[in-house]
């Protein structure tokens, strides 16, 4: 599984907050909706301008903050194809595996891609292929990866459970 | 040779069923309580598509209302409907309306956090229970949701930070102080994915409620859960508080831990967290003078009895600066009353303040006390993001008590020693 889209640069500490608002935690519901204040209070031009299958690049720590699933729910509905980053807060990549957003965690990569060149990334390979070279990265956990390809936590409690 | 097991290791091996766990071993386990708050009516929709009649464990929900209350409007109100509907439909015991306040002080209360415990809860701060000797760590809504469905979930076990904390804390200087120069320090990813054990002489010496300051403001460093040993204090706050057994769990001594750190906290400052990250914090003298529009006491961080003493023996009998609101949030009801039994309230409101009731107040920027275009505020409260009081060109610095109620007097950021 590969995919290929423009590059959004951010830095460190990428917070919960300017990503999905908290004013909005209560009083929109529709993944769509939420997908409109996506980065609302980082980069207004995010939402405007972003493409199906664009990849979202940062620093350390990307998701910091409040444990709101909206901020992976809102990015993954912008069409975000995946989400690169230095590391990830602790709440933000469970909720990104649970909403079935791609994540990738590369100590080296984000520090060579450059802001909107176009990269790609083998998911099955575990590679990440930018101008400055090819980085690799670790997939996702052996016991987590069957959420991922359930399509994410609710799909897979239900075919666990045995239930349509 | 055998090593000695972190506590993070011992609960999580135990809840798991197995002998033994390592940092960096993923564990499936079920926790002893589930917290949510108003995040359950969206949580039980996502439940609802799981397909399942009936939550499996009602019993393990612990669900608050405290983010946004009384309701601000119509789409809160109708959520908090839908989270007593719930409540009422799924036979949910431990079910606290909008009085009871706020959820990481009123879980304790109501005798949920126990030590050797593990407590997840859909939000960031459920870390702060750790200051009761349980594991603590914040999950999201659908995880929430399949908890209730399946009563399990995937862990990874934690490599653990040690704090060891010395000295003796000078006056006007506090827990708030102590978290907020470990943050500046660790930074906001300093203890990511880490278990954080906070030990030493002046943990022992805090009281639970400073504790409780230590371990919720450990999320803001990242830390999956921040710990504490449950000593002779936790107990007697537990008295009458549960009649369940419980079982408290320490690491060992010869445990392995990542790393330790030393700090003395003698000759601390009061220390701010400046706009707009919590781990920009500075020595209060470097921002001393920047004027101030509110001024917030309370919250989850420090909206306890000693918190709102702290301000009142600040502003008994005088009266805050023109110019500025302050806003007084204590985080529960038992605080309310303690806090009216002590004269407290009174203290702060006849100073200016503003009290209202026990809840998350403008903390998310929800309602309460909104910030406008280019205003600052001074708060209590654990984060400082960019937009986090409502309006994303307006600031948030934080600091202690004692620094706020300093400051609403002299209408700027002021050092509490000075007043």
């Amino acid at each position: 599984m590969g995919i290929k889209g423009k590059v959004w640069k951010y830095g460190d500490d990428v917070n919960t907050d300017v990503i999905f608002p908290g004013k909005y935690t209560y009083t929109i519901s529709d993944p769509k909706e939420m997908a409109q204040h996506a980065l609302e209070d980082l980069d207004p031009t995010f939402v405007k301008e972003v493409k199906p299958g664009d990849i979202l690049v940062a620093g350390w720590n990307f998701g910091c903050g409040s444990s709101r699933e909206q901020a992976a729910t809102c990015i993954k509905h912008t069409g975000v194809g995946a989400v690169v980053a230095k590391s990830f807060s602790r709440i933000f990549y469970r909720n990104a595996i649970n909403e079935g957003l791609a994540i990738v965690e590369s100590m080296e990569a984000p520090d060579a891609i450059q802001k909107g060149e176009e990269i790609e990334i083998d998911f099955a390979k575990g590679e990440l292929v930018c101008k400055a070279g090819t980085y690799t990265f670790l997939p996702l956990p052996k016991e987590v990866i069957g959420i991922v390809e359930d399509g994410g936590l609710i799909p897979h409690v239900k075919k666990e459970l045995g239930l349509k | 040779m055998k090593m000695g097991k972190t506590f993070a290791e011992k609960i999580l091996a135990k809840k798991a069923g197995v002998k033994d766990v390592v940092p960096g071993q993923i564990v499936t386990v079920s926790p002893d309580v589930i917290m949510s708050h108003d995040n359950t009516a969206p949580i039980a929709k996502t439940f609802k598509k799981i397909g399942l009649p009936k939550v499996v464990k009602p019993e393990k929900l612990v669900i608050f209302l405290d983010h946004c209350v009384p309701a601000a409007g119509e789409q809160y109100a109708q959520n908090h409907k839908e989270v007593r509907e719930f409540v009422a439909a799924q036979g949910v015991k431990h079910f606290y309306d909008v009085e009871v306040g706020i959820c990481h002080q009123a879980l304790p209360e109501k005798g949920h956090a126990l030590p050797g415990r593990l407590i997840l809860g859909s939000d960031s701060h459920t870390t702060t229970y750790g200051a009761f000797g349980a594991f603590a760590a914040g999950i999201g809504r659908s995880e929430a949701a399949a908890l209730w469905a399946t009563d399990k979930i995937w862990l990874r076990v934690p490599y653990t930070l040690k704090v060891i904390i010395k000295g003796k804390l000078p006056g006007r200087v506090s827990a708030k102080d102590v978290i907020l120069k470990i943050i500046g320090d660790l930074g906001a990813d300093g203890a990511l994915y880490r278990a954080v054990e906070f030990t030493g002489p002046a943990i022992e010496a805090m009281s639970v409620a400073s504790r409780m300051v230590l371990t919720n403001m450990a999320a803001e460093m990242g830390a999956k859960i921040g710990y504490m040993y449950p000593d002779g204090k936790v107990k007697e706050f537990l008295r009458n508080r549960t009649r369940e057994p419980y079982e408290e769990v320490w690491s060992d001594p010869d445990a392995s831990y990542e790393k330790t750190l030393e700090y003395d906290v003698t000759d601390l400052e009061p220390q701010v967290a400046c706009p707009h990250t919590v781990d920009n914090v500075k020595p209060l003298r470097e921002v001393a003078g920047t004027k101030i529009n509110q001024a917030l006491i309370g919250t989850c961080t420090n909206g306890r009895i000693e918190d709102l003493e702290a301000a009142a023996t600040i502003l008994e009998g005088k009266t805050i600066a023109r110019g500025v609101r302050l806003l007084i949030f204590p985080a529960s009801q038992e605080v309310i009353w303690e806090a009216m039994k002590k004269g407290l309230l009174e203290k702060l409101s006849r100073a200016g303040g503003v009290v209202m009731n026990a809840g998350c107040g403008p903390c998310l920027g929800a309602h309460e006390g909104i910030l406008a275009k280019g205003e600052i505020c001074l708060s209590t409260s654990n984060r400082n993001f960019q937009g986090r009081m409502g309006n994303p060109e307006a600031s948030v610095y934080l600091a202690s008590p004692a620094t706020v109620a300093a400051s609403a007097l002299k209408g700027e950021i002021a050092d509490p020693r000075t007043v």
